[in-house]
């Protein structure tokens, strides 16, 4: 009886509602069972290229983007699949982005490492590390220019924090005072380098030389990740100026479909005690459940919902046709120019586009 | 000879070279304890130990940057980019530091350094992470590029570009770190900077070419060969140094010449060539040179628009049948 109570006490305590609290749960199974599936197809060949899955880490995407809105923006690396989902972006056009087919969320130009789009204010997708910090600055400074209240939230892994563009964003974003959101998921590695390894200073120490404000937050812990975040966009939107958040996670696959999961760089145990013990959806689970609010039924339920809603997407894709071949050079501009020649090589495909 | 694959051939030159002089050493993201991206650097922590096989952070500028100023007082360092995308990130320091140390200080500071790693495109890695980058390196005065094909040329030639005292853009292939070839046994195996190599013989037409892309220039060789055209397959292997009497030679011989690169068209490596040849060589030219390069756009996630966007043999046969008048 008194563990029910301390569990319930988890809702009160972050003010979260059972509903809610559900809604969250539902959302990081998705991305679990989403993700999952596209390792499936990665091993059938369904997938190409690199793909970097985000398992292990669906508190962070669920908890920190959920209390925004739909005006606000988020930016991200490569490992976006289930943030661009969390950002409202359908789940179908994510899968059939990887599939690389038509009816991807870019038309299959992009790719599991680009995921865009305009309308729900995803902003990508990036592969190159530490490349969207600045991106993510620029919107926020576009956000100020404009007078607007909606904020610019930026993801970016641990191994991002010893880039330049870190800095130089981090350190504008403050001389500016532009309402940006600083988001490390800190799952410790970047590929197979411990943090440690190549940073002398605690990862909450990387924002504060900027005049930044620093907050250490557990990501696995989905309650606290959305209360978290719910104060704190707030306070952003009010004009607290730019947050750096060390969002602390683990990654329970290789840093790609093509990397180990452990190796020299950590061992088996190491990632067999996290899944145990920081599992985000388990964590979350452990407390509805005790607190009465959901039973192993109706998580059951949920988790079939999930790995419906992810098989059908698995089911869209594969149904979408490949890009028509005159995709191929279309949207390299913006404008044609009426005069002057854009294309140069000399390829007949090109059509009326040179 | 052994027959070994371009990474262990790599591996080698980097071993060989490390032991024949102390003041080499590798650093670069993941290229100790993982025993690099690619597994390039694979054994040599444990050869050398970790003060010169060095994992570095995720900062490409300053690394690199770290590598000129070493340089710049006296060692040799061999930096690797896991792959040259990551390496626009750097670009400034290659350019602005390296490339033009030697001569901003009339000659006080050379710059025995190498910037190696994989350009050009693997399989559907998309926009940011499948492009030919030598082109940025070849512009630049005092930068010197190498991109070697084969097994036996990676060995060589790295051992070359480590021994040379200009910075050195040495540009590999993802695809090619499988690739088997001979390779001479002799541990002073080293082919210098600057000379090209005929990898196919014919009288008909050159197709004049460089790195990974004397593959698809071989295979459009071959099916050639059925058709009863002989090419030259001219392997450029330096870019800068570039082998202008062997660009010539076959010139004279073929009278028709097609250029084939990974890379873009604009301003592309082929633009240079040919500029060489009508100037050097106009009188010699039976049609006008044509360039096979991939399409003019980003490269595309999308199997089959990736295929479609990347320069094919099929690309290389429908140029020679053009300068062939076929
Ligand atoms: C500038 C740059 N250098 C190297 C790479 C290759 N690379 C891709 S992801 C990665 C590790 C990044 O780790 P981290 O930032 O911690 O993110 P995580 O993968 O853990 O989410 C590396 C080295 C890259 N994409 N961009
Ligand atoms: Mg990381």
């Amino acid at each position: 009886m008194a563990e029910k109570k301390k569990k319930k006490n988890a809702l009160i305590e972050h003010d979260i509602s059972e509903d809610l609290a559900l809604d969250l749960m539902r959302e990081m199974l998705l991305y679990r069972r989403f993700e999952e599936k596209a390792g499936e197809a990665y091993a059938i060949g369904k997938i190409g290229g690199f793909c970097h899955l985000h398992i292990g880490q669906e508190a962070a995407a669920a908890g920190s983007i959920k209390p925004l809105g739909r005006e606000d923006y988020v930016t991200s690396a490569y490992r976006e699949h289930t943030q661009a989902i969390a950002k409202g972006v359908d789940p179908n056009a994510v899968m059939a982005e990887l599939y690389g087919r038509r009816d991807g969320s870019s038309g299959g130009k992009g790719g599991s490492m680009h995921i865009f789009d305009a309308e729900c204010r995803f902003m990508g997708g990036h592969g190159i590390v530490g490349g969207q910090v600045p991106l993510a600055t620029g919107i926020a400074w576009k956000i100020k220019y404009r007078g607007e209240d909606s904020i610019s939230l930026v993801f970016m892994g641990d191994a991002a924090v010893n880039q330049g563009g870190f800095h130089e964003g981090l350190n504008m974003a403050a001389v500016w005072q532009l309402p940006c959101i600083y988001v490390v998921e800190n799952n410790e590695y970047g590929m197979g380098t411990a943090f440690d390894r190549v940073s002398k200073t605690e990862m909450s120490t990387k924002s504060s030389p900027h005049g930044v404000p620093a907050h250490v937050v557990d990501g696995q812990d989905v309650l606290a990740t959305y209360a978290f975040f719910r104060e704190l966009t707030a306070q952003v939107r009010e004009g607290a100026g730019p947050q750096y958040v060390d969002l602390q996670t683990y990654r329970f696959h290789g840093h790609s479909m093509s990397d180990p999961v452990s190796g020299t760089y950590r061992s088996v145990e190491e990632v067999e005690q996290a899944k145990d013990e920081r599992d985000p959806i388990a964590i979350l689970g452990d407390t509805l459940k005790g607190a009465g609010v959901l039973s192993q039924e109706e998580f059951e339920q949920m988790d079939a919902e999930a790995r419906q809603i992810a098989s059908d997407a698995a089911d869209f894709a594969d149904a979408s046709p490949l890009p028509d071949a005159d995709a191929l050079y279309k949207n390299v501009w913006a404008e044609i120019n009426p005069n002057g020649r854009l294309f140069f090589d000399g390829r007949p495909e090109q059509g009326g586009a040179s | 000879m052994a027959v070994m694959t371009y990474r262990e051939a790599l591996n080698a030159a980097l071993s060989e070279e490390m032991e024949r002089d102390p003041d080499v050493f590798l650093m670069g993201e993941e290229v100790a304890e993982y025993d690099g991206a690619y597994k390039v650097s694979k054994g040599l922590l444990d050869i050398f130990g970790s003060q010169r096989v060095v994992d570095s952070p995720i900062s490409e500028l300053g690394f690199t940057g770290l590598g000129v100023g070493a340089a710049m007082a006296g060692l040799r360092p061999v930096i690797e980019f896991m792959t040259f995308n990551f390496a626009f990130l750097a670009i400034d320091q290659v350019i602005n530091s390296a490339a033009k140390m030697h001569y901003m200080s009339e000659g006080q500071f050379p710059m025995p350094i190498v910037f190696r790693g994989p350009t050009g495109a693997a399989l559907q890695l998309s926009a940011q992470h499948s492009q030919a980058c030598e082109t940025y390196y070849s512009h630049a005065p005092g930068c010197k590029v190498v991109t070697p094909g084969t097994p036996a040329d990676a060995k060589g030639l790295l051992k070359a570009a480590i021994r040379d005292n200009d910075p050195v853009a040495f540009m590999e292939g993802e695809l090619l770190y499988n690739f088997k070839g001979e390779v001479p046994d002799d541990d002073d195996f080293v082919i210098p900077l600057g000379v090209a190599d005929l990898k196919h013989e014919g009288e008909d037409v050159s197709i004049i070419t460089h790195g990974k892309m004397i593959h698809v220039a071989l295979q459009a060789a071959q099916k050639l060969d059925k058709d009863g055209i002989q090419a030259d397959v001219l392997d450029l292997r330096t870019i800068r140094p570039l082998d202008m009497s062997a660009i010539l030679e076959t010139v004279r011989k073929t009278n028709r010449i097609v250029y084939l690169e990974e890379g873009w068209p604009y301003a592309g490596t082929g633009a240079q060539i040919v500029t060489m040849i009508q100037e050097e060589a106009f009188d010699h030219l039976d049609a006008p040179i044509i360039r096979v390069t991939q399409a003019d756009i980003p490269m595309p996630y999308a199997k089959n628009l990736e295929i479609l966007a990347k320069p094919s043999a099929d690309h290389v046969v429908k140029a020679v049948n053009k300068v062939l008048y076929r």
